[in-house]
């Protein structure tokens, strides 16, 4: 099985966001950078169907330099070989461009691919666009948000979550299968896997190799500005027993909040 | 025209359906525009005089036999047949399971870019400008979308749908057989798995209550479900740590990693509150917090702390609301 992962470099969750002077991007001065987090349960499922099935797995990346060292995360945990696909444009929150700039990549470099994988969202963007977009633009089935996957032949079955119940998807492979949480455990890179990484030169592709230079990638997405949340205050803390509290909250709950 | 996708599941139509509709026609008060609500596949038979007392001027069902069962292939193809024939402004689609699986495929199909889970959407210019959450809420990105038409999905629980008055007049109806051609559909929904109980999905809910650490072990999640259990549309949520440790699956997680929800109440129980889980809930109306840490960074955000033990907090809060809604 030829299996191709896109991964994205994104801030730490635990990171506090703030936005530009210019209110028009986030200021990623002093972040740390992670794969986000969807997407190594993409990975992980990429080498468990692997070690199954055989075949390779290579991880591919739109982005800076700097997703260099988030690939090199991938080839340690194992994935055989890494794309870099050169993005000059730093978040553009624009799914549509960044799923034509991977379908092409797959169009021109990777023909005879059997199963797209990608994380069900990026953590930071939280638009969970891309993997449809790329889907419709390559005319192949889709599976999204996965807590299960399997893989016999050519077709594949996926179990999703869907509002209190999860549902049953089949699909004709090659498809698109996107992964969250529940889906595995991804495993930790190994320190050989992190020696043979580091050694390892990631080849790099631009989007004008890729026929997608001047405004072909135009953002669609005008962002007007970012704003940050109003700061909430802190409230009242309600003093008595647990019992006293408690009968107080309810009625706090009712009459002064009228939430309930 | 602003083009409103209803969903329906197990023969009804969704709430958030209704919602995205009302907003639907403020919007296109605004532009000067009709709203349409299109019905596909077996949601047809859901349909009633109720969606035009809820809101649309006209409405469209889309049938087709290859769309009895839900795919994100088969849809799409219908609605952009529709799309390109009746050219709207904007599309709006609940920011639902299936309505985030849906709507980036229709948006790539009709060569447009999208928004996902906008909670403001107003007109400027004559254009829609959008307002969602990045980052799970701990920012918000404000924009406009240059490609048409405007494919938003829009978030349950945010939008307001409209009473329906008795004496909303039907608008026109029009049936159509969708045009899928054979063999375009690669993959579609076989089966749908319910879980134990009729339980409300958190971004659903209207109240959540929370458990994290301090819950200390799977078993004292029932506690939290006796809670639930009194309040008409909650849901349990989770803590990532509550999760991780096990008790309870990931579905119930709120945060950056697990869901982002703004339920009218949220009731957090011995969560301390990291940053990623008050991205994920600091937009609900209330908050309660109940920790045994007067530090917890919870409070800081919490409308209604109280500090104590949750085991001994939950027992009399729980017969307390019982009466309140009783």
């Amino acid at each position: 099985m030829n299996i191709l992962v896109f991964i994205k470099r994104v801030p730490d969750t635990e990171s506090r966001v703030r936005a530009s002077a210019d209110s028009r991007s986030i200021v990623e001065e002093g972040l740390n950078f992670i794969i986000s987090p969807n997407d190594e349960y993409a990975v992980e499922a990429a080498l468990r169907l692997r070690e199954t099935k055989g075949g390779t797995v290579t991880v591919i990346s739109a982005g800076p330099d700097e997703a260099t060292a988030t690939l090199k995360k991938c080839l340690a945990m194992g994935a055989d070989e890494a794309l870099l696909v050169k993005d000059p444009l730093s978040e553009t929150y624009d799914g549509l461009r960044v799923a034509r700039i991977i379908a092409k990549t797959v169009e021109a470099r990777f023909p005879g691919f059997d199963l797209l994988l990608f994380g069900k969202a990026s953590v930071g963007a939280d638009n969970a666009l891309v993997p449809s977009m790329v889907a419709e633009m390559l005319g192949l089935p889709q599976a999204n948000a996965v807590v299960k996957l399997a893989v016999e032949g050519s077709a594949g079955t996926a179990e999703r979550e869907i509002e209190g119940a999860a549902e049953r998807v089949s699909f004709s492979l090659p498809a698109v299968v996107s992964a969250q949480k529940g889906l595995n455990e991804p495993r930790y890179e190994t320190l050989k896997g992190i020696m043979a990484a580091k050694r390892k030169v990631i080849p790099v592709v631009t989007l004008d190799e890729l026929g997608l230079g001047g405004d072909a990638a135009a953002p669609q997405v005008e962002i007007v500005r970012i704003d940050m949340p109003p700061a909430r205050q802190a409230g009242k803390i309600i003093p008595g027993t647990p019992e006293e509290a408690a009968k107080a909250l309810a009625q706090l709950l009712r009459h002064e909040a009228k939430i309930i | 025209m602003v083009l409103v996708f209803i969903e329906t599941r197990e023969g009804k139509v969704k709430k958030s359906s209704w919602e995205i509709l009302g907003e639907a026609k403020r919007r296109a008060a605004e532009l000067g525009v009709p709203t349409a609500a299109a019905y596909v596949g077996p949601a047809a038979e859901c349909f009633s005089p109720e969606v035009f007392a809820r809101g649309a001027d006209k409405v469209f069902l889309l049938g087709n036999a290859q769309l009895a069962h839900y795919s994100a292939q088969g849809f799409a193809i219908a609605l952009a047949d529709l799309v390109r024939e009746t050219s709207p402004q904007a599309v709006f689609i609940a920011a639902t399971a299936l309505g985030r699986d849906l709507a980036p495929r229709l948006a790539a199909r009709i060569g447009a870019t999208a928004a996902s889970d906008c909670v403001k959407v107003e007109v400027r210019d004559g254009r829609l400008e959008f307002t969602r959450p990045i980052f799970a809420g701990k920012a918000f990105l404000v924009g406009r979308l240059r490609s048409t038409p405007q494919v938003l999905t829009l978030r349950p629980n945010v939008f307001a749908a409209v009473a329906p008055a008795a004496d909303a007049a039907a608008g026109e109806v029009v049936t159509r057989a969708a045009a899928i051609p054979e063999g375009a559909v690669k993959g579609q929904v076989e089966a749908m798995i319910k879980g134990a109980g009729e339980e409300i999905d958190v971004t659903e809910a209207e109240v959540i209550v929370s458990g994290g650490r301090g819950m200390k072990a799977p078993e004292n999640f029932e506690l939290l479900r006796s809670l639930a259990a009194v309040i008409p549309r909650s849901a349990v949520g989770a803590s990532r740590s509550a999760v991780d440790s096990g008790w309870i699956d990931h579905g119930h997680q709120v945060g950056q990693t697990g869901k982002t929800v703004s339920p009218s109440l949220y009731m957090a129980f011995g969560i301390s509150g990291a940053i990623q889980h008050l991205a994920g809930m600091s937009s609900s109306k209330v908050i309660v917090a109940v920790n045994k840490d007067p530090e917890a960074p919870i409070f800081k955000v919490a409308d209604y702390g109280i500090v104590g033990d949750l085991f001994q907090v939950i027992p009399p809060l729980r017969d307390e609301l019982k009466k309140l809604f009783e």
